[in-house]
């Protein structure tokens, strides 16, 4: 096991590192850079930059350097001393500080989905499943194709123009108008949580939908095996065979999926955040990408590049310590 | 007979599919006193399988039991209770405690994802008042019984780790755990190499033999229905067409098809060159049930006008507990219902009944 370990943490160092090359790559393919963006933006309002001012900036911000000089100043900055570099387009402050100012909202809006889809989709497939072609599974098919097929951002528009017309909400924002600069307090916390449950409940009724009819063909897949019926032929309870053999066997895929969720944490649900305007990171790196911001959209796809494969390996710990067949495979190879 | 363990009367089992309905077990009469071992022997696709399901109400829908009785002996104390009408509470307690059951293949009928110690350990927690600890004893001793070399070991080791064998021996294991007084076992060798069979079969023998078990060994070798079993069951499209004691069902076949599935044995060293006869034609599809006799396309002693007409009823004789059906032995009074319907049935019958004396 620890051997195993030991491999996969060589690899993902050296994937890392071409994930960083690449990255670094791609964002300084397009013409042009932060500088020629903030050129056009001034001949848009009728100024003009002069050739000092554009070659300046240039060196300010290091771009009339090589391009293997470039990577090796924002990778070295980034592993020698955490510093993901400046964000143009904010006025140069920090990429980490703009990032980790976002990151805690996003965070919780994945974390709470999340709980609340697999809260609802388990019991939901797990029934269905063991009730196949029944009125529930048919109602959970049902309301699982729809959730799937309707986009979210129209369920978003649907849903805030009805808070809106119907209930005199104010969704949209993460704060009411009264509250956007007032101190921390138990009306403006309610008033968070106020406008936070429409869009976890938006994006939930996608993934859960998703869910029910993933964990639905995973149990019907084990419930008709041998083993089912051999345990059931020694007396066990039905509730505590279907928990014990079919939905542990089934929930191996579940697991080996489960690591996705931690780029999931940072990436932000972008467009619902756009849609809803919530200040999380999704938007920024939208942001970043349009004005050719290349240290912050760089750092962000690092990151995530970097939690996609750290999560990968926990998915295959996670995986390892659920199903012993991975777990002997491990340690037989 | 001894003490009655399982009786089963005019069982049916039926799985309605969208195509119709397939009548897979078809009014199976068995009984096994304590003790016996029954083989029930036919082509694949008879039924064996899903009566011995049936009779732990294991079929999975759309399979559903629509009648019959199946009296086994009462987990609540004295007397007979039948498992059909019976509810949920009583089946669960004569699983696995009254009866047990091993499968065809033991590779997955295991769960991979537990130890053989918790799978089997689980049985024995659920039917006796025991502690973890002492169900782990109890299956290291009884891993050790039916001949798993190091059980403290074997008792950690997961489904995947063993071989085809030794796994059948683990659940052979687990039906034993808690002292079952019948044990099924479906096509317990089909899956296994020939010289593991002989091992598994030669376990289960002298299992039955130390514990005094009954078992209703389920199989298509008649080889194997020979060497161990007592008595003998027939089933042909989900009903039993001849049963009686080993010896005298081998050695004098009544029914055409418990003949054909003997003429197409191979017999060791019997110098004979002749080629073997296999049984002719195939079984028929599930929904295309034959009127009449089920067997009666296949048949070589066919009557024409009584075999696609009457269904046969049970005929005892000649030996005691011997019973046969088919319309050879029915008496005239066999035809008596459809007496009007066929003119050539009684010259027919009669005739045939000659011959078969003399055999």
């Amino acid at each position: 096991m620890l051997s195993f370990l030991g491999r996969r943490l060589g690899w993902m160092v050296i994937t890392l590192w071409a994930v960083s090359l690449a990255t670094f790559f791609i964002i300084s393919l397009p013409p042009g850079d932060y500088v020629s963006t903030l050129q056009a933006n001034a001949e848009e309002r009728g100024e003009v930059m002069g050739p000092a001012e554009v070659a300046a900036l240039r060196e300010r911000y290091g771009l009339d350097q090589s391009f293997f000089a470039q990577y090796w100043k924002w990778i070295s900055n980034i592993l020698l001393h955490g510093d993901f570099g400046q964000a143009f387009a904010w006025n140069n402050q920090p990429v980490g500080d703009l990032i980790w100012d976002r990151v805690a909202l996003s965070c919780f809006l994945s974390v709470a989905t999340m709980l609340i889809i697999w809260a609802i989709a388990w019991p939901i497939g797990i029934y269905s499943a063991v009730r196949q072609y029944s009125p529930g599974d048919y109602a959970a098919t049902l309301f699982g194709f729809i959730g799937m097929a309707v986009p979210e951002f129209m369920l978003a528009l649907v849903l805030m123009w009805v808070g809106m017309r119907y209930f005199h909400l104010s969704p949209g924002g993460l704060f009411s108008p009264e509250y956007q600069d007032a101190a921390w307090n138990l009306g403006k916390l309610l008033d968070v949580a106020n406008h936070l449950w429409l869009p976890i409940l938006i994006i939930a009724v996608s993934g859960t939908a998703g869910g029910i009819r993933i964990i639905r063909a995973n149990l019907l897949d084990e419930l008709y095996k041998p083993y089912v019926v051999a345990a059931r032929a020694k007396g066990l309870p039905e509730w505590k065979l279907l928990l014990k053999y079919p939905v542990r066997t089934s929930m191996s895929p579940f697991f080996s999926t489960v690591g996705w969720l931690l780029p999931g944490l940072i990436s932000g649900e972008t467009i619902i955040s756009i849609v809803m305007n919530l200040p999380t990171t999704g938007p920024l790196m939208l942001g970043g990408v349009l004005s050719q911001d290349m240290y912050l959209v760089g750092s962000f796809i690092l990151i995530l590049s970097t939690l996609t494969v750290v999560g990968t390996l926990v998915s295959d710990l996670a995986l390892a310590w659920w199903d012993p067949r991975i777990r002997h495979s491990y340690e037989g190879g | 007979m001894s003490e009655t363990v399982l009786r089963v009367k005019d069982l049916r089992t039926q799985f309605a599919l969208d195509d119709g309905v397939v009548k897979a077990v078809d009014g199976v009469d068995l009984e096994i006193g304590r003790g016996e071992v029954l083989a029930v022997v036919g082509e694949s696709g008879c039924g064996k399988s899903v009566m011995a399901r049936s009779i732990l109400r294991l079929v999975d829908k759309p399979g559903r039991i629509t009648g019959g009785e199946i009296w086994v002996r009462d987990p609540a104390g004295g007397g007979l209770v039948d498992l059909v009408p019976a509810d949920v509470r009583t089946v669960r307690q004569v699983r696995g405690k009254r009866i047990a059951m091993v499968f065809q293949e033991p590779m997955t009928s295991m769960s991979p994802m537990h130890t053989l110690g918790n799978q089997i350990g689980e049985a024995i927690l659920l039917h006796e008042r025991v502690t973890k600890a002492e169900a782990r004893e109890r299956t290291i001793e009884l891993l050790g019984r039916v001949g798993i070399p190091a059980p403290e070991r074997r008792v950690d080791a997961y489904p995947f780790q063993m071989s085809g064998g030794m796994l059948q021996r683990a659940m052979i294991a687990m039906a034993l755990s808690c002292n079952p007084e019948l044990l099924i076992a479906d096509e317990p060798t089909t899956a296994l190499d020939t010289t593991t069979q002989a091992q598994i079969l030669e376990l289960l023998d002298s299992l039955r033999r130390d514990l005094g078990m009954a078992v209703m060994l389920i199989t298509h070798d008649l080889g194997v229905a020979a060497r161990l079993a007592d008595r003998i069951a027939v089933m042909y499209l989900g009903s039993v067409v001849e049963h009686g004691d080993t010896a005298s069902v081998f050695r004098a076949p009544r029914h055409p098809y418990t003949k054909a599935l003997l003429g197409s044995v191979p017999k060791l060293g019997s110098g004979s060159r002749a080629r073997l006869t296999p049984v002719r034609g195939m079984v028929p599809h599930a929904y295309q049930r034959p009127t009449g006799c089920p067997f009666h396309p296949r048949c070589e002693e066919f009557m024409a006008g009584r075999c696609e007409v009457t269904v046969p009823r049970p005929t005892a004789g000649p030996e005691p507990g011997r019973e046969v059906r088919c319309l050879l032995y029915e008496d005239g009074g066999g035809s008596h219902k459809n007496a009007g319907l066929s003119k050539a049935g009684d010259s027919a019958g009669d005739g045939t009944g000659d011959s078969e004396g003399d055999a």
